[in-house]
């Protein structure tokens, strides 16, 4: 559905985005993380054919980006949800959804059945003769999101769609992604919010400038970080600690109370480690496998780059 | 080019602009203030100075009157049009406005359309209460109806339009370059300038204001929106708008 290739972007003698590739399936929901400034809004940009790209090549679906007459095409297959909701404030939320129905020349039945329908889902019809600037943080992103919508497009690009929003709000715009997700459409997210990335995405991409990785959430967690095995002792004494060390290479990490290792294979070498506490005397009080977080994945990414 | 796009964009800006009451305001001060202020002007001259006023320095007057409408055509579309551009700057409404399949060209058209059509439609309403209260003001004094008249059909329907584009399109110029709207408005407002001192200039008699100075000023005028039409299609760039006018 979306295909890039080597895809940059340069203002002037500053680069955006550099060599950016990657394809994003049909029904699939693609997540974008990266630290401000790492090009993730440039990215939505040239693809949703806002900015021009300085190299490289983007197709959505069978139309080039950077070419004029597919350019139109690309924009009344996709909806943005750009990180600044950009609503007028003076219109009502019906209103606004109007006005971006017929430009997206959605047939007037239809329109009236689909602003009906988003904004009841949305919790919003009650307001639908509100002005859009008494509207809440929240109730406007949620209208953004309605109006990105309203022509049933193909691509949903969202640009940190719950940023800024209480955890309900954020809540509810999460569970619409989801519903939208289940309606098989293609979503493209930037958010810097990895716990919703890893919560709605099927994908994550990793970006400063350049795309660091690409994985499931469960990939990237795999493949960056050792399985921990966190060990709770009624004491922890030198001679354990130096006992411990004779039998695990690994790195051990005295926190308080608990021992930290590194292990490689946690069903095989938990039983030893635990065998030679308890040989060295030690009183083993609680075992936890800690499981990597996406958090701990991006953040050694990221601090790998600097 | 179909422009049934460019019509919703110029219908929304339009709606917007009567909510609001400064652009409401806009629309409506200025208008009421020549369309009803001027003739009543004229009615207090002629009441106290009676036939010392001569017949060519009241016609003089009366021309020089109807010039108001010409700068209220390059006042009110360039307060609408640098409210309507840098609004949306403001709102940051112009990244999904120009997220839609809607070109460049007709996104511009419509906030043309938008600013130029309640900004004329005042102007004519306005003309037409100030011709009919001139007239009877006037009538005794001069013994017929002064308008209608050539002067002022040109200058409504020739230099009147022309010179409310050339606001339009001077405002989009400035407006790329502006955070908020009342700074655009005050770069804007600069096109009124040339307008003022042809005015003063009929005061004076160093011009005449007669059918051939509105002639000689709409094809000034219409060279001068040729030459901005280029500078604002170029200045008015998807690209441009939201890398550089954010």
């Amino acid at each position: 559905m979306i295909t890039v290739e080597n895809l940059t972007k340069k203002f002037g003698e500053v680069t955006a985005v550099e060599g950016l590739t990657f394809q994003v399936q049909e029904g699939e929901v693609f997540g974008f993380l990266g630290p401000n400034g790492a090009g993730k809004t440039t990215t939505i940009r040239m693809l949703c054919c806002l900015i021009s790209k300085t190299n490289g090549e983007a197709t959505i679906g069978d139309y080039h980006i950077g070419k004029a007459d597919d350019s139109l095409q690309i924009r009344k297959m996709i909806g943005l949800v750009p990180d600044n909701v950009g609503l007028y404030d003076d219109l009502t939320a019906f209103e606004n959804l109007d006005f971006y129905g017929k430009l997206y020349e959605v047939p007037e039945g239809l329109r009236r059945e689909n602003i009906e329908r988003f904004l009841k889902m949305l919790e919003l019809w009650d307001r639908k003769d509100v002005r859009a600037g008494s509207f809440s943080k929240g109730m406007k992103q949620k209208l953004a999101l309605a109006r990105a919508l309203i022509h049933e497009p193909k691509i949903l690009f969202m640009d940190e769609p719950t940023a800024n929003l209480d955890p309900e709000s954020a809540k509810t715009v999460r569970d619409f992604i989801l519903e939208v997700k289940k309606q098989g459409r293609t979503i493209f997210l930037n958010t810097h919010n990895l716990d919703e990335a890893q919560r709605i995405c099927d994908r994550i991409g990793i970006i400063k400038t350049k795309l660091l990785t690409v994985g499931t959430p469960e990939q990237l967690r795999e493949s960056l970080s050792k399985p921990k095995t966190q060990i709770r002792l009624a004491q922890i004494t030198e001679s354990l600690v130096s006992a411990l060390r004779k039998i695990v290479p690994n790195k051990i990490e005295v926190s308080g109370d608990n021992l930290i290792m590194d292990v490689t294979d946690p069903d095989k070498e938990n039983p030893i480690i635990i065998t030679a506490i308890a040989s060295a005397g030690g009183q083993v009080r609680e075992v936890t496998q800690l499981v990597p977080t996406l958090e701990d994945v991006y953040l050694q990414i990221v601090k790998e780059t600097k | 080019m179909k422009i049934s796009k460019s019509w919703m964009v110029a219908a929304k800006d339009i709606k917007v602009f009567l909510r609001k009451r400064y652009t409401l305001y806009s629309m409506v001060i200025f208008p009421v203030i020549i369309g009803i202020g001027l003739p009543a002007v004229l009615y207090l001259v002629i009441s106290r100075q009676g036939k010392l006023l001569g017949i060519q320095h009241l016609t003089d007057l009366l021309n020089a009157f109807s010039f108001f409408f010409v700068i209220g055509a390059s006042a009110i579309p360039t307060l609408l049009a640098s409210y309507s551009l840098v609004g949306e700057k403001v709102e940051k409404s112009l990244e999904p406005l120009l997220a839609t399949p809607i070109t460049d060209s007709k996104l511009l058209l419509g906030k043309g359309i938008g600013a130029f059509i309640p900004s004329i439609g005042s102007l004519y309403i306005s003309s037409v209460v100030f011709m009919v209260l001139s007239d009877l003001a006037t009538q005794s004094a001069l013994g017929y109806y002064f308008f209608p008249n050539w002067t002022i059909g040109i200058l409504l329907l020739i230099l009147l339009p022309l010179m409310s584009i050339l606001s339009v399109e001077w405002s989009v110029i400035v407006s790329a370059r502006a955070t908020d709207p009342r700074a655009a408005q005050l770069q804007g407002i600069l096109v009124v300038i040339p307008m003022f001192v042809i005015y003063v200039a009929t005061e004076v008699g160093a011009i005449k204001l007669n059918t051939t100075t509105i002639w000689i000023i709409s094809g000034i005028a219409l060279v001068v929106d040729i030459i901005l039409f280029f500078l604002s299609t170029r200045t008015f760039q998807r690209e441009e708008i939201l890398t550089k006018w954010t």
